[in-house]
């Protein structure tokens, strides 16, 4: 909402600075946005009188002109423009007079004649945006000689507040001035507004078959009205001013009067409208043109304006086009209707339209105005256009018209909400001044709301009016008070801020990647996954929701790899999502990817690529923050992004909780990447689930130590060997140390060669070569056994 | 015997003259050994008559003791040059840079929220999250924000049917846990939160945190006590001023946004701050009864307020980022100069 300061003062007139209005209202609740001049800076500019006009003799689109603009002579002026006329009067940009824009007037010559000044239009006095088409003219009765812009009263300043959604009351001049008036305890001088005696008997039927969305429709016949009649430029200024540029005087009035007093209104042709007016739901299949052109098919919940041929009007939104005001209109239909907010709420945004008829009547339109500002358009229409005015005739269901309801405000409440005792009659000021109708009882206030707010319903609703107006940086500040009580704490669960630690410990960055990914992206890694893909996505690229940290990571990389960072190591938390909405999983997982050299670049370290394995030890390294290690497996599996060769599903006391392998060679030449990659994600509730250290006595007695080197096909896992050994190893077994991978001279082609470290150690006794001679034999015997392995000579 | 000066005078030299431990070793067993050239002195003692022997004997002792103790002192010297010698032969240059660092570091945002968390936590909130896909009855109804609320229009929510959508902001949780907490309750949800929104200064998925308190006798005096307290926290200024200016929420009453006096200007007015010197950043309010309503709460006897604000706006005021969208590229250039 934009309106002039000036115009605000005429209601109410604080003695305050423009910054201060700005700033008291502002802290009040209503978000000033902007505070700008209501005109450019210009200068030397007067109200001038055309005395003479005669064509150029060398140009046939000048004419050359005298006017008087006060000085003891007449100034001579060549002027360009096709509508200047001897007697008008005319804003004069006198020589040494500087324009917007920095534009000097001085004397010049056009065409050999001499010119000492300039008429202006509107838009060279930076009044309008787009270029007028001609000069700007003035009343007959502006003062010859003044300076114009104080004709004009342009040293004014327009406030633009931003206003939340339950103040509809001030998408007004009357509703703001009320607010600054409360703020600052002064009263309103409010225009008068008297009823418009009916000069003809003329009506139009109306019927309301919705009430319950119309409750109130108030409707005028005006006759024999002038639509041809300029709009007075005090109107036009003020509405340049609130940000509505004037269309034709109808619109206008229509216009300022919805500024003013908040009440959109509508005109429409009394000769285009057919039997009765019809307030009802649209029914099926009907179509409307609107007003900008635009043809809708009308949905059966959108309430209608119609007459007996069909659809005029959205109601309380747009107009249509067939039946508005014209150039030929003679005779004119005035709607001031109170559409309930429901009504209105989201239909204009479901036809993708805004308007200020709807933004009002969605907040909320005070349902006992539609009479007033009848009369307050019908004056200002017949000061403007003439006309003969019918008796207004009015449709109301008391039904359904809201009804305020009363609410009581108790002094305790009030005191604890606010842990300040305020004065009764401050509070008793401050709710009269909002315009609500208060008498003072035993507990408190007793409250009626007043019609134009929707947002006072409950106790809460006032206390929040008090303080906002008593002004909450005048209510106190403690600190709250709490039982300082001991709470358990669960020692074996890991904090995701470990884990984040754990993981930049091992030379990670943290990324946060959008959880809505391309599907495209998504389909190259995760052909099979299934998640909820957006409605209204930003863009194509945004539109699915992830089903692996994979697409955010590789996306990642990628940007980082097209800006020289060759080595890259990123990890990421976040939910992955997985399944159809119904059968829908939010999984909170962490994921790190690696590539690049092993380590940064340094005058040490090698220049080795990262593999599988420099991942596996990251992620081990996670693993073993938890002190459960063994709780953990690899096995080999394949999954779709991932090589099949170097890839591995994760469990976690036996079940499934992620993925790690190397990026398939088919998936990354379908995204176009040119190095390798190596991945990992995993569930972080198995993460985060550690155990609680128990203690093992240390035993006295000696550790007794055998290595072991088993051949066995490449394609057995070592993890099998491991764990058929630990099976035959016996209690006492307390390690197990892989020392030795060996492929090559010496073992059989196609085998492994794996080096073990066996450590015992018995608790209370030495262990002697016979039973550890014996572990290893049973050993030796299982490995060939379960997994055709052989010992080493 | 008349030759013990010269043969010490020799001795001294040769030990003087020793190169290495071994040389001096042959000396030793030279002079003092127990077939030393000093040794055979003592030996010869027997031949000189009584009354010569002990001044010859004491003389003899006492050029044996010298020699020992210059052997010792010269041992030691060669040990200690020796040492010298190794110490600088294995000299490096110390101001090489150190094997395996690592370049790891949180993202600017996590190191906000965990900030955010930690003030907080560490007055007795807990941290509580929900889910991000959410439906419309947790997200709007149980806010009071029901179907074709203007509020609704407020935020450009994304869909993916009629009733489920990415959560616009994290006050679900609070929905959520009120149901199944018991009070009084304090929590602060952090969280990723989605609007369709994308420009300079928004994009489509943002983090806030949100932060509940719900007792007894819960006033507005204590959510400005609260906030005031967190914001000079988080910024380290006991002095920033802030100031809570009316607004509206449908999940709160009253309602205030709260502006902090301009961190990059101190209030005098800089591009950041629109030259106004205050800087929106973030909203709060008390409870409304409707909320509390909808997770069975005794209006009457518990109130409480809620707030929430936005991780990249704090972490863009605290670190002075100047572009939202560098939180999202995750461009390693951006992401290092936080850790």
């Amino acid at each position: 909402m934009k309106f002039s300061e000036q115009w605000l003062r005429e209601w109410v007139s604080p003695q305050l600075s423009t910054q201060a209005i700005a700033d008291q209202i502002t802290m009040a609740g209503l978000e000033v946005d902007a505070v700008e001049p209501v005109a450019a800076s210009f200068s030397g500019v007067v109200v001038a009188e055309v005395l003479t006009k005669e064509k150029h003799p060398d140009a046939d689109k000048l004419n050359v002109c005298t006017v008087n603009d006060g000085s003891d002579a007449p100034v001579q002026v060549v002027c360009g423009a096709a509508n200047v006329e001897v007697g008008q009067k005319i804003p004069f940009a006198q020589v040494g007079g500087v324009l917007p824009g920095d534009f000097k007037i001085k004397k010049a010559k056009l065409r050999g004649v001499e010119s000492r000044g300039m008429i202006c239009s509107a838009s060279e006095l930076g009044l309008e945006e787009e270029a007028s088409p001609g000069i700007l003219v003035l009343p007959e009765s502006a003062p010859v000689g003044v300076d114009f812009r104080e004709f004009m009263h342009l040293d004014d300043m327009t406030i633009e507040v931003d206003l939340t959604p339950n103040r509809g009351d001030c998408l007004s001049l009357k509703g703001l001035a009320r607010e600054v008036g409360v703020l600052n305890r002064l009263m309103l001088s409010e225009p008068d507004i008297e009823p418009v005696k009916a000069n003809i008997d003329d009506t139009f039927a109306v019927s309301v078959e919705a009430p319950e969305k119309c409750p109130r429709y108030v409707g005028r016949v005006i006759n024999g009205v002038n639509v041809k009649a300029p709009t007075p430029l005090w109107m036009v200024e003020r509405l340049r001013r609130s940000g509505i540029r004037s269309i034709d005087p109808v619109v206008d009035v229509t216009n300022y009067v919805m500024l003013e007093l908040g009440q959109p209104l509508h005109a429409f042709d009394r000769n285009n409208l057919n039997g009765r007016i019809i307030v009802r739901l649209a029914q099926a299949g009907e179509q409307l043109t609107l007003l900008d052109g635009q043809q809708v098919a009308l949905r059966p919940e959108t309430l209608v304006i119609a007459d007996e041929s069909g659809p005029l009007a959205m109601a309380g939104i747009m107009g249509g086009e067939n039946s508005g005001v014209s150039e030929a209109t003679q005779s004119i239909f005035l709607e001031s209707a109170f559409f309930t907010p429901l009504a209105i709420a989201g239909q204009a945004r479901s036809y993708g339209l805004h308007t200020d008829a709807s933004h009002r009547f969605e907040r909320g339109v005070d349902p006992q105005l539609a009479g007033v500002a009848v009369e307050r358009a019908t004056r200002l229409l017949i000061d403007i256009c003439g006309g003969e005015p019918g008796p207004v005739c009015e449709t109301s269901s008391s039904a359904h018209l809201p009804v305020p309801g009363t609410i009581l405000l108790r002094d305790s409440r009030l005191e604890s909400a606010l842990s300040k005792k305020l004065a009764v009659d401050d509070v008793t000021d401050i709710l009269e001044g909002l315009g609500l109708d208060v008498s003072r009882q035993a507990e408190g206030w007793s409250v009626t709301a007043p019609s134009w707010r929707f947002d006072m319903a409950i106790e809460e609703d006032l206390i929040e009016e008090v303080a906002r107006i008593h002004g909450y940086n005048n209510l106190p500040v403690r600190r709250p008070a709490a039982r300082l009580a001991l709470r358990s704490a669960d020692e074996a669960k890991l904090t995701q801020a470990q884990l984040r630690r754990q993981m930049v410990a091992r030379g990670f960055q943290e990324a946060v990647t959008y959880s809505f990914v391309a599907p495209e992206l998504q389909a190259a890694l995760l052909p099979d996954a299934v998640s909820p893909v957006l409605a209204n996505p930003i863009s194509a690229d945004l539109s699915v929701m992830r089903a692996s940290l994979f697409p955010g990571l590789v996306r990642a990389m990628e940007h980082n790899l097209n800006r020289q960072q060759t080595r890259v190591r990123l990890f990421e938390t976040g939910l992955v999502f997985n399944g159809e909405l119904d059968q829908l999983s939010q999984i909170p997982m962490m994921g790190a990817l690696a590539c690049g050299s092993r380590e940064s670049e340094g005058w040490s370290g090698t220049k080795e690529r990262i593999d599988f394995y420099d991942l596996k030890g990251d992620l081990e390294s996670l693993l073993a923050l938890g002190g459960n290690l063994d709780a953990w497996r690899f096995e080999p599996a394949e999954h779709p992004a991932l090589h099949p060769g170097q890839s591995a599903e994760i469990l976690f006391n036996g079940e499934h909780a992620g993925w790690i392998g190397t990026l398939h060679p088919q998936v990354r030449a379908t995204l176009g990447l040119k190095v390798d990659a190596v991945l990992f994600e995993v569930r972080l509730d198995a993460l985060s689930r550690g155990s609680i250290p128990a203690f093992e006595a240390l035993s006295r007695y000696p550790e007794v130590r055998r290595d072991l080197a088993f051949t066995l096909k490449n394609d057995v896992p070592v993890q099998a060997l491991l764990d058929c050994v630990r099976a035959e190893a016996g209690d006492y077994l307390k390690d197990i140390t892989l020392f030795d991978v060996y492929a090559g001279k010496g073992v059989v082609e196609g085998h492994k060669s794996i080096a073990l470290g066996l450590t015992w150690q018995h608790p209370s006794r030495t262990l002697n070569d016979e039973e550890i001679n014996q572990l290893i034999d049973s050993i030796v015997t299982q490995v060939r056994v379960q997994l055709e392995a052989e010992l080493r000579g | 015997m008349d030759h013990l000066p010269t043969l010490v005078s020799e001795a001294r030299d040769a030990i003087q003259a020793a190169q290495d431990i071994p040389a001096l070793e042959e000396l030793r067993v030279r002079y003092l050994g127990k077939k030393g050239e000093v040794t055979a002195l003592l030996k010869g003692l027997g031949k000189l008559s009584a009354e010569e022997r002990p001044a010859a004997g004491e003389r003899i002792n006492q050029a044996k003791q010298t020699l020992s103790s210059e052997i010792d002192a010269k041992r030691q010297a060669l040990d200690s040059a020796a040492l010298n010698a190794r110490l600088a032969a294995e000299r490096i240059d110390v101001t090489l840079p150190g094997r395996g660092q690592s370049e790891g570091g949180l993202h600017p945002v996590t190191r906000t929220l965990e900030r955010i968390e930690g003030l907080f936590t560490r007055i007795g909130y807990d941290v509580a999250v929900g889910p991000e896909i959410e439906d419309d009855y947790h997200n709007f109804e149980a806010l009071n924000i029901p179907a074709h609320h203007p509020a609704r229009g407020m935020a450009d929510t994304f869909y993916f049917d009629a009733t489920r959508l990415l959560r616009t902001h994290t006050s679900p949780v609070q929905v959520r846990t009120m149901k199944n907490s018991e009070l009084p309750l304090r929590i602060v949800c952090p969280g990723r939160v989605y609007r369709s929104d994308s420009d300079l200064t928004h994009t489509p998925m943002f983090h806030q945190v949100e932060g509940l308190l719900v007792d007894e006798g819960v006033s507005f005096a204590d959510l400005k006590g609260t906030i005031e307290d967190f914001l000079q926290a988080f910024f380290e200024r006991d002095d920033l001023s802030v100031r809570f200016r009316p607004s509206y929420f449908p999940f709160t009453e009253p309602s205030a946004e709260v502006d902090i006096q301009c961190v990059m200007c101190s209030g005098k007015g800089c591009r950041v701050c629109s030259h106004s010197g205050w800087l929106e950043v973030m909203g709060c309010g008390m409870v409304h009864p409707e909320v509390f309503r909808h997770s069975g709460i005794d209006t009457e006897r518990y109130t409480g307020f809620a707030f929430g604000m936005g991780a990249e706006r704090l972490a863009m005021l605290r670190y002075g980022v100047n572009d939202l969208r560098l939180f999202f590229e995750n461009d390693l250039r951006f992401l290092r100069q936080f850790a």
